[in-house]
């Protein structure tokens, strides 16, 4: 007798899942001694800690009010926490530093823009992303520059860019250093891998200089320097040179991203487009590289985040951005108060920590997705 | 049996010697392929098979010896027609991943030859209709299984209507139950008077559709027979050794 | 038949014509734009007056510098000396926070694995939170936090001969005068012993050979010369003195002083980067097959034991790399220090230097050059590592 069964058997439900709440609790809190002591160690050390933070992001803190007066213990009748009256009081030159009031709808029409780029750019399934990335690539930069800096074409007025300033020119410098050194960084991860020994040391040694050296000495650098290098009295606007110094710099990083990428296609992909009679560069352009800017997209919102906060850096070569407006704002003796610097640090926080973490999220999301698509090839 | 003394060899190895670093891994191969002619190529791993069939195609660079495509000596400038004429089926399938299956066979005609996205469609759906994957056309690798990607590469191939098909182990990356798929489409294009090089194991194809079988071993041609000859009366001691160990 | 590979074939090659050409050009237009940028430098400093070359490094310069580990005086020191104290002081701050950054990073990044919720939940807090803000923000935090959190100077918190305020940690500091500089030669020997046996302890526990314990001899080896030496100077008759600070009328003064802006920077640079080497940590952690540390738990080791003498050691060989470009950017962030008056490299030499003789050409040249020896460096030591642990495999 060698049949076992003769009919199959029907898959049946799993058992009920033993525990619950109390289960959770035990296998993830107290499974050991050791878990047990760290549980309480942690809770002991939150019991301590979170009450005084909430206390002075929320409870104690003070929300409206004219001048620092408001934000002082003695005045307000009880201890006081974040004076967030300051940062209402001073929000508009946290956003556009001293661009002039009447002219705020450019820069705000410009997030708009930006807002809608982006979202072009990083919603993978969205249509016509190829003419979205011509528009933001190469009509976005020159619309920005004709919308904020003035235009007799479109008949806006001048406005200097030493009157920019704040949140404006965080994602101004961001941009810049995004839209600059993506193709940038794509030329030179090519060139780092082409036959010709020539371009591709010269790439090398491209990349390797800008990632061995910190920012700041490249902001100086393009401080002091970039004057020198030009021909004649050419002088450079003062908020173009660290432009300049992030763009070059982050193509450097963009670049090793990219090459990551392409490392990441199988060789199989080149080799089969070979056979089939396309010549080396409509194998890169056709084949590789769609498949490699696709495998990067989390790398360089990653490079992105990095790049955002690295444009803090330029408030030390004097340039206004969200930093130094901020310490500008917080020095102003009308509102001086002894929570104002901790309010002010804990609104910059608030305010990278919201940009970069949703920046890291997407940047997950889409590496989970990709990872999913592999699988799902296999 | 072809005679292949009357016209042009479809493909000619005269001699070719190749290296990797100091590794001599073509040695003084020669071997002459006529038009129509089925060839398939064995031997035990790292013997040069898959070297062999990569440098009728200029894959792989060669550093002696001569290979015609046609008649024509594989000279740098003629690599890029020679490919257009040469179909080749990977062990890895290789399919773009990043377009559909009718997108992978329209790639190479409309960028590689100029043929308008209209009639190269076309030519794709004729090709996938006598393939029996034509409810495949829009869907990606990635959503296909390994028999099916492989059916498609040979029809990427086939879009350039090649005269000469390589297939360097074809079915070798797939599961058991699909390698007979592939097989009978390699059967059915073998009919259809293909000439065809395939590196493969599947002994019951080169006894079925052969013309010759080559057995290769450390980089050089050991024995060429008819399918008959090399099975049931193989020569040399090393082929005797590896169906032996095989079969 | 076997033969070596002839030099020429005749089968089809790279490197034509064109590619040469197009080469040439690549090349030219490089040389063109070098030569270009110089051409109007020289000429742009010609009119400046300036004279180029490094003759100024010999200069004295005339500014004094909050913390040196070297003799300097402002009156008497050259530039050359601004520059290597501050050199000094990017290597020290960096070399510290490297380890303290190490230390956290581990923390963090095995508490991210824990079987407990709460301490996987807290590390994930860490490492997000802080990836996420600027360096210089948190940097600026801490600057401000460190200096409210301490006494005023003129009323520093005194333990034993140790004050402390805003002004810094002031501690007493061994003098080394006269023959005493004895003390750390031999502590520095004692490292050197240290070192030397943790390595052939290493290659013992890859051979498989007996070793005894290594923790306590190499504390006995690090501690041990320069106590005997100091016992032998002090028998000898050449005692080592004790510089002690004092409660000076604006501050303390004297010993040796820890700045705030050192502290601030240390805590800084390394909390942002345990954040990095933290995920790096779980990542490495992560790629070591679940099969090693399910079977290190069939052999009886518990966690900690399957951590420490299977897991980690494999996850090493996927941690080190980017552990070592961590390391990089603690020395390249440590330049942050100008933002709160760190006497750093870039503060001392790009900024004060710079500023005082206009030497822009040069001072780049240099500080750039020193960045980029380091980053070199640190890469030809990690490609040496790499080769070395690169895994055994047929």
């Amino acid at each position: 007798m060698t049949v076992i069964r003769e009919t199959l058997l029907p898959p049946a439900p799993p058992p009920r899942r033993t525990g619950g709440p109390a289960g959770w609790l035990r296998k993830n809190l107290f499974s050991s001694p050791g878990n047990t002591l760290t549980t309480l160690v942690i809770l002991a050390g939150l019991a301590l800690l979170l009450p005084p933070v909430i206390r002075f992001l929320v409870t104690d803190a003070v929300w409206s009010g004219n001048s620092g007066e408001a934000c002082r213990p003695e005045v307000a009748g009880h201890p006081v926490g974040a004076c967030w009256a300051f940062i209402g009081a001073k929000i508009n030159y946290l956003v556009y530093g001293s661009y002039p009031a009447a002219e705020r709808w450019r820069p705000n029409l410009f997030f708009g823009l930006v807002a809608l780029g982006t979202a072009w750019m990083l919603w993978l399934d969205a249509p016509r992303r190829g003419l979205g990335a011509v528009l933001v690539f190469v009509a976005g930069p020159v619309l920005a520059y004709w919308l904020l800096s003035g235009s007799s074409v479109l008949g806006l007025a001048p406005v200097a860019t030493s009157l920019w300033g704040g949140m404006l020119v965080t994602v101004v410098v961001s941009l810049v250093g995004i839209v600059a050194s993506l193709p940038l960084g794509i030329f030179l991860a090519l060139g780092r891998r082409s036959d010709l020994p020539v371009l591709r040391y010269a790439c090398i040694g491209f990349i390797e200089f800008w990632r061995g050296v910190p920012l700041i000495t490249v902001l100086f650098m393009a401080n002091v320097m970039l004057p020198l290098f030009l021909p004649g009295d050419l002088t450079v606007d003062r908020l173009v040179r660290p432009l300049v110094g992030i763009a070059l710099f982050a193509s450097a990083y963009m670049a090793e991203v990219v090459r990551g990428g392409l490392q990441a296609i199988p060789e199989g992909q080149g080799q089969a487009a070979l056979a089939l009679g396309l010549t080396k560069g409509q194998a890169m352009r056709l084949v590789i590289l769609p498949q490699a800017l696709k495998v990067v997209v989390p790398g360089i919102v990653n490079t992105l985040i990095g790049l955002f906060k690295d444009t803090t850096l330029v408030s030390i070569v004097g340039i206004a951005d969200f930093i130094r407006v901020l310490e500008a704002a917080r020095a102003d003796p009308r509102w001086s108060a002894p929570t104002i610097p901790a309010t002010a640090y804990a609104f910059a926080a608030l305010f990278y920590l919201a940009v970069c973490f949703a920046m890291a999220r997407y940047a997950a999301f889409i590496e989970r997705r990709l990872a999913a698509g592999e699988r799902g090839r296999s | 049996m072809t005679s292949p003394a009357t016209t042009t060899p479809a493909v000619e190895f005269l001699g070719v010697n190749k290296w990797f670093g100091t590794a001599h891994v073509l040695r003084d191969v020669s071997l002459a392929v006529a038009q129509s002619e089925k060839i398939v190529i064995c031997g035990p791993s790292g013997s040069g098979k898959s070297t062999l069939i990569r440098c009728v195609n200029g894959l792989e660079p060669y550093q002696g010896g001569t290979v015609r495509v046609d008649g024509h000596d594989l000279t740098p400038a003629r690599i890029p027609a020679v490919r257009r004429s040469v179909g080749m089926v990977f062990q890895s399938f290789n399919l773009f991943s990043h377009l559909t299956v009718l997108e992978n066979c329209t790639l190479a005609p409309i960028h590689g030859r100029g043929i308008d996205r209209r009639a190269a469609e076309a030519r794709a759906r004729d090709e996938f209709a006598r393939l029996a994957i034509a409810d495949l056309a829009d869907r990606y690798p990635g959503q296909l299984s390994g028999g099916q990607q492989q059916r498609v590469a040979i029809a990427r191939a086939l879009c350039l209507d090649p005269a000469v098909m390589l297939f360097d182990e074809p079915t070798s990356a797939l599961d058991p139950e699909m390698v007979q798929e592939v097989l009978d489409t390699m059967t059915d294009l073998a009919a259809r008077g293909m000439t065809m090089l395939c590196v493969t194991h599947e002994m019951g194809f080169a006894r079925r559709v052969a013309d010759r079988v080559v057995f290769m071993d450390e980089g050089q041609i050991v024995e060429v027979a008819p399918p008959e000859a090399f099975f049931e009366r193989p020569e040399h001691p090393r082929t005797r050794d590896f169906l032996a160990r095989i079969l | 038949m076997r033969a070596g590979p002839p030099e020429s074939g005749s089968g089809p090659r790279t490197g034509s014509t064109r590619a040469l050409l197009l080469q040439a050009l690549v090349a030219l237009a490089l040389a063109a734009l070098a030569y270009a940028a110089f051409a109007n430098a020289s000429e742009k400093l010609a009119r400046q007056g300036i004279t180029a070359g490094f003759g100024f490094l010999s200069r004295a310069a005339g500014f004094d510098i909050s913390q040196r580990l070297i003799p300097y005086a402002a009156a008497t020191s050259t530039y050359l000396d601004a520059f290597c104290v501050g050199l000094l002081n990017t290597l020290l701050v960096s070399g510290l926070a490297i380890g303290l950054a190490t230390l956290i990073g581990f923390a963090v990044g095995i508490a991210r694995l824990s079987p407990n919720w709460l301490a996987r939940t807290l590390a994930a807090t860490y490492v997000e939170t802080l990836r996420n803000l600027p360096l210089l923000l948190q940097l600026l935090v801490w600057y401000v936090a460190v200096r409210v959190a301490l006494p005023e100077a003129q009323h520093p918190a005194a333990w034993g001969g140790a004050y402390l305020s805003q002004r810094g940690l002031f501690l007493p500091r061994p003098d080394f005068f006269g023959v005493a500089w004895l003390v750390p030669l031999a502590f520095a020997a004692g490292i050197i012993a240290a070192l030397a046996r943790a390595r052939r302890a290493a290659r013992h526990v890859e051979t498989g050979a007996e070793t005894g314990p290594v923790a306590w001899p190499a504390l006995a080896w690090v501690l041990g010369p320069p106590a005997l030496a100091w016992i032998g100077l002090a028998l000898a008759g050449h005692p080592v003195g004790i510089a002690w600070p004092s409660p000076g009328p604006y501050g303390p003064e004297g010993g040796l002083g820890v700045l705030p802006e050192f502290a601030a920077l240390l805590l800084g640079l390394s909390t942002y980067t345990a954040a990095f080497i933290a995920e790096i940590v779980r990542a490495g952690l992560a790629s070591v097959a679940r099969g090693q540390g399910e079977a290190a738990a069939a052999l009886g080791l518990g966690r900690a034991k399957a951590l420490r003498l299977v897991t980690i050691p494999q996850a090493m060989r996927v941690i080190v790399p980017p552990l070592t470009s961590q390391y990089l950017n603690i020395t390249k962030n440590s330049s942050l220090a100008v933002l709160i008056g760190y006497p750093d490299l870039v503060h001392v030499f790009m900024g004060t230097v710079l500023n005082q003789t206009n030497q822009a050409v040069e001072v780049v040249a240099i500080t750039m050059a020193v960045y980029l020896t380091l980053s070199l460096g640190l890469a030809a030591m990690m490609n040496a590592y790499n080769r070395r642990a690169a895994p055994v495999s047929r």
